[in-house]
């Protein structure tokens, strides 16, 4: 069944885009990302065009986010204060990227930042995080019990915060750069910035597993609402029927994913999850580097 | 400015002109609904005249030409090893929709100075006055443009798609896209004999949106941020919804 777009003014299949949305919710529900990074590049591939696919793609994570983050609050794995810290950085982060993101598609180069952006995240995200599930596996099969490290340098920063329920005493410079990093990055990839703020979390500023996923999934909420509405105002290219669409496909496809995601060691989840993020990053790589088919390109933005 | 005048230079003439053009369109407005999967428009007409069929024969050109607008076409380089959008042209109007239909090969059908009037053939239905001094090889650009929106189906060019029936009676079809945009769409319908345009013809198909597809659009151009919020609130109140019903499905 054809279904015509209103604002990307094109024609595409309403069973492809439940099923895209299906297959992203079914990542999203086994890994606990929101399967942006996978569903933008997708939803290129399959002709809507980049504009309309970012700012979509904003609005499609935030509500996905919205009913995830329920679940997390009521097995309260949600730490307000330290998604508030990040919140503040991720709205002028959004503001700065959406800013970004128009100039450059002024210059014609906006194709080239969202794809150069993908690869590089992906690419430095999917290897690190392939070779640390590479080597907690390896050490689990040797009995050794991985040791978290309590002090580094981000512990001597000041302006110190309590966070009463990741049980940090730390600096709020550093969340404020993650969040600001996330949102910029939300606002030209149109994605929630799950797969840099997990790690980025756990990593950089050590909090607990447990609450991270929630937290994280508080704050783009808030940022991807912010983007969509600043793609909406200032480019009008946010599209509400592929956004619904996207979006059963995409809870369905959730509650799959989570009970797959129940039955895998966490180890296995994670390398499999660093291989596919691996694969999207070699190919946008591969695109960049292959002379493509056609050399041309269209845009209706009369202005040079 | 130059079809008008050969609009007016027409209707002065056409006392003298024997023949006119009677015309009847299967449709004079395609809606796009939600469920828009294209559309062919039939064009069909007669030839009437009062005296007796000239012995040179005739032939018909049709054309449908959605609205114009200006059209950045940019072109790939290498540059550090990637593919980099390097070289760009603006051309001044091209239009959204293009397709032409004839009886025969459009050089035999219509001749050069007819074709350059009244901009018959896709090139020249592509206005591109200020291209040639922002590249060298403007016209490579304008290439690109058409080969671009040939394969999506966007312009078209069907020689032999009009039918003739004894000098008198033609019909040809249109085909539009599913990705098409709303506007006028200008049609005309030319005569000739010759090579020349012995009569001709123009009416507007109406492009438009309908229903909740033209409410969606209008609401995003004229209330942005009332958009916005809405789409906000219909993508939760989906997620959720979805949701839930996923939910009560298993347990039920």
């Amino acid at each position: 069944m054809q279904i015509y777009l209103p604002i990307a003014e094109v024609s595409v299949n309403a069973f492809l885009l439940l099923g895209l949305g299906g297959l992203v919710g079914v990542l999203s529900g086994m890994f606990g990302v929101g399967g942006g990074f996978i569903l933008t590049p997708l939803l290129f591939f399959i002709g809507i065009p980049p504009a309309v696919a970012v700012a979509t793609g904003a609005n499609q994570i935030m509500a996905a986010s919205f009913s995830a983050v329920l679940a997390h609050f009521r097995r309260k794995t949600v730490d307000l204060e330290m998604g508030t810290v990040l919140l503040i950085g991720g709205l002028i982060g959004a503001a700065m990227g959406v800013f970004v993101f128009n100039y450059l598609k002024s210059l014609g180069q906006v194709d080239l930042l969202v794809t150069l952006c993908y690869v590089v995240f992906l690419g430095v995200i999917g290897g690190m995080m392939f070779i640390e599930s590479l080597r907690s596996i390896r050490n689990t099969r040797r009995g050794v019990v991985p040791k978290r490290k309590k002090h580094g340098w981000v512990h001597r920063l000041p302006f110190k915060m309590r966070f009463r329920t990741s049980g940090l005493y730390i600096s709020v410079i550093p969340p404020l750069l993650v969040g600001t990093s996330v949102g910029i990055l939300a606002a030209i990839m149109g994605v929630g910035g799950g797969f840099i703020m997990v790690p980025a979390m756990i990593y950089l500023l050590g909090m607990p597993t447990k609450v991270v996923v929630g937290t994280s999934l508080f704050q783009i909420i808030f940022v991807t609402a912010f983007t969509t509405l600043l793609h909406a105002t200032t480019n009008y290219t946010v599209d509400i029927a592929l956004a619904v669409l996207l979006l059963v496909g995409g809870v369905i496809g959730a509650q799959f994913g989570t009970s797959i995601g129940t039955r895998m060691k966490a180890e296995q989840l994670r390398i499999l999850l660093a291989i596919m993020v691996l694969a999207v990053c070699g190919k946008l790589a591969f695109d960049l580097l292959v002379m493509p088919s056609e050399l041309y390109s269209l845009g209706t933005d009369g202005a040079p | 400015m130059l079809w008008r005048l050969a609009l007016l230079l027409g209707l002065a003439a056409m006392p003298l002109r024997a023949e006119e053009v009677v015309l009847g369109l299967s449709k004079a407005k395609v809606a796009i609904t939600a469920t828009f999967e294209g559309s062919e428009i039939l064009i069909f007409g007669a030839v009437k005249r009062e005296a007796p069929i000239p012995d040179v024969p005739m032939d018909v050109v049709i054309t449908v030409a959605g609205p114009s607008e200006p059209v950045t076409v940019r072109r790939k380089d290498r540059r550090f090893g990637i593919w980099v959008n390097t070289d760009m042209v603006v051309l001044d109007a091209a239009p959204s929709f293009y397709a032409v239909a004839t009886t025969g090969p459009l050089d035999k059908v219509m001749s050069d100075t007819e074709d350059l009037r009244h901009r018959v053939s896709i090139p020249r239905a592509i206005r591109s006055v200020g291209a040639a001094s922002m590249a060298e090889d403007a016209e490579r650009f304008t290439d690109a443009l058409i080969r671009i929106r040939r394969d999506q189906g966007a312009y078209a060019m069907r020689e032999g798609a009009v039918v003739l029936d004894q000098e008198t009676l033609f019909r040809g079809a249109i085909q539009l896209p599913a990705n098409l945009t709303e506007g006028e769409y200008l049609t005309r319908i030319f005569l000739t004999r010759e090579g020349r345009v012995v009569s001709q013809l123009e009416t507007v198909i109406d492009v438009q949106k309908v229903g909740l597809e033209r409410w969606l659009y209008t609401l995003s151009r004229q209330q942005p941020l009332v958009y916005g919020l809405m789409s906000l609130a219909i993508a939760i109140a989906a997620g959720w919804g979805a949701s839930a019903a996923f939910q009560a499905m298993r347990r039920g």
